[in-house]
């Protein structure tokens, strides 16, 4: 970033600027959402994620059976089912999100396509 | 002579004004004045930074620009179409936790994003948020979000739980993930500095530890609420985008 001491040439770069970012808004217009994109930090982003991901998602399940065993009087299949449940759906979570798919419930992309796949092509 | 070592202490609540309407504890806390202070900085952040708007900009002008960048491509890159609609509450979300977590960092402050019901609070209201805009926007073919395509109906009796619960999760992963890296990093801080204080002679070595791990925590203070923004974006792009 420099001071502009002269006026022409910075009007000159903005109307550049603009017409550059013009041309970028439409490439990614054409593209659709980008996904699996990479800001800064995202890799460490990711693993402060998956990391708690599949132990709250345990906790939670565990929790809730044990909820509804004291609801209903079904001790212990509640809890049982419902730990293994918890560990299934951190394990998919968890999946979900190294696979670049975010945290998507359902196994479906927005625009049908595979993010998964997408990603390793850009990174190519 | 021992020292006594209360890494816990800091997470205290106090009342600065007592308040209680009904019989209800609405008492004006150090925890609320933090967020207040947080919710000032923003305003502040962003109106005053954009009040002589130049091309080529100042100091304040470029962090709020930066700020304001930074969460819009967050928002475009994460949430999809029609996502920027949500942008003004996303980046509010993120400024006001990035604040709370920086903020908590000043010595003898208090962090309020260490304490599970404010960091519960703002999950709970994003998911409720984002099961609204889901509803709204597309009924209760919304429900099809938990049944996986292509699917023998055998499997779904065990996928359609496995969805259901890792939806109902979020809040919770949500809001522990941002707690506990908080409570975490400040009792740590706490800690070393209680071994400055006890070890004589060699106490040299936890400041240290202690200088190292507050730039840690700087670094966790913002991913956090990096974390938290994106996870909305992703949570908002399910509930808009459901084909």
């Amino acid at each position: 970033m420099t001071d502009g001491d002269a006026k022409d040439p910075l009007r000159e770069l903005q109307r550049r600027i603009d017409g550059a970012q013009r041309a970028l808004d439409a490439q990614e217009r054409a593209r659709g959402p980008r996904q699996g994109a990479k800001p800064m930090g995202s890799g460490l982003a990711l693993a402060s994620r998956i990391a708690i991901e599949l132990v709250v998602a345990i906790l939670v399940a565990t929790g809730l059976g044990w909820a509804f065993d004291r609801w209903l009087g079904t001790q212990p299949w509640g809890m049982v089912v419902m730990f293994f449940l918890g560990i299934a759906a951190g394990m998919v979570n968890v999946w979900r999100a190294v696979a670049g798919m975010g945290m998507a419930v359902g196994y479906r992309q927005p625009d049908g396509t595979d993010a998964a796949k997408d990603r390793w092509d850009d990174e190519d | 002579m021992t020292i006594e070592i209360k890494p816990l202490e800091q997470f205290q609540i106090e009342r600065i004004v007592p308040f209680h309407p009904f019989g209800i504890d609405a008492s004006y806390t150090n925890s609320a004045l933090l967020m207040t202070i947080a919710a000032v900085l923003v305003t502040a952040l962003v109106v005053l930074g954009t009040r002589r708007a130049a091309l080529v900009p100042g100091r304040w002008q470029s962090v709020a620009e930066m700020s304001y960048e930074f969460v819009a491509d967050m928002v475009e890159t994460n949430a999809g179409h029609g996502g920027m609609a949500y942008f003004p509450f996303v980046f509010s979300l993120f400024m006001f936790i990035l604040l709370g977590n920086l903020l908590g960092l000043v010595p003898y402050s208090f962090t309020f994003t260490s304490h599970i019901i404010v960091t519960f609070a703002l999950a709970a209201t994003v998911f409720i948020g984002v099961t609204i805009i889901g509803f709204a926007k597309h009924g209760a073919h919304f429900l099809t979000l938990f049944v996986p395509a292509g699917v023998p109906a055998v499997l779904l009796v065990l996928l359609v739980p496995i969805e259901l619960l890792s939806y109902f999760i979020r809040p919770f992963t949500l809001s522990i993930r941002l707690f506990a890296n908080m409570l975490a990093g400040h009792t740590m801080l706490a800690i070393f500095a209680g071994f400055a204080a006890s070890v004589p002679l060699f106490g040299i070595l936890p400041v240290g530890i202690d200088v190292a791990i507050y730039f840690l925590e700087v670094l966790v203070a913002a991913l956090q609420a990096y974390v938290f923004a994106i996870l909305t974006c992703l949570y908002l792009r399910d509930a808009l985008h459901l084909h």
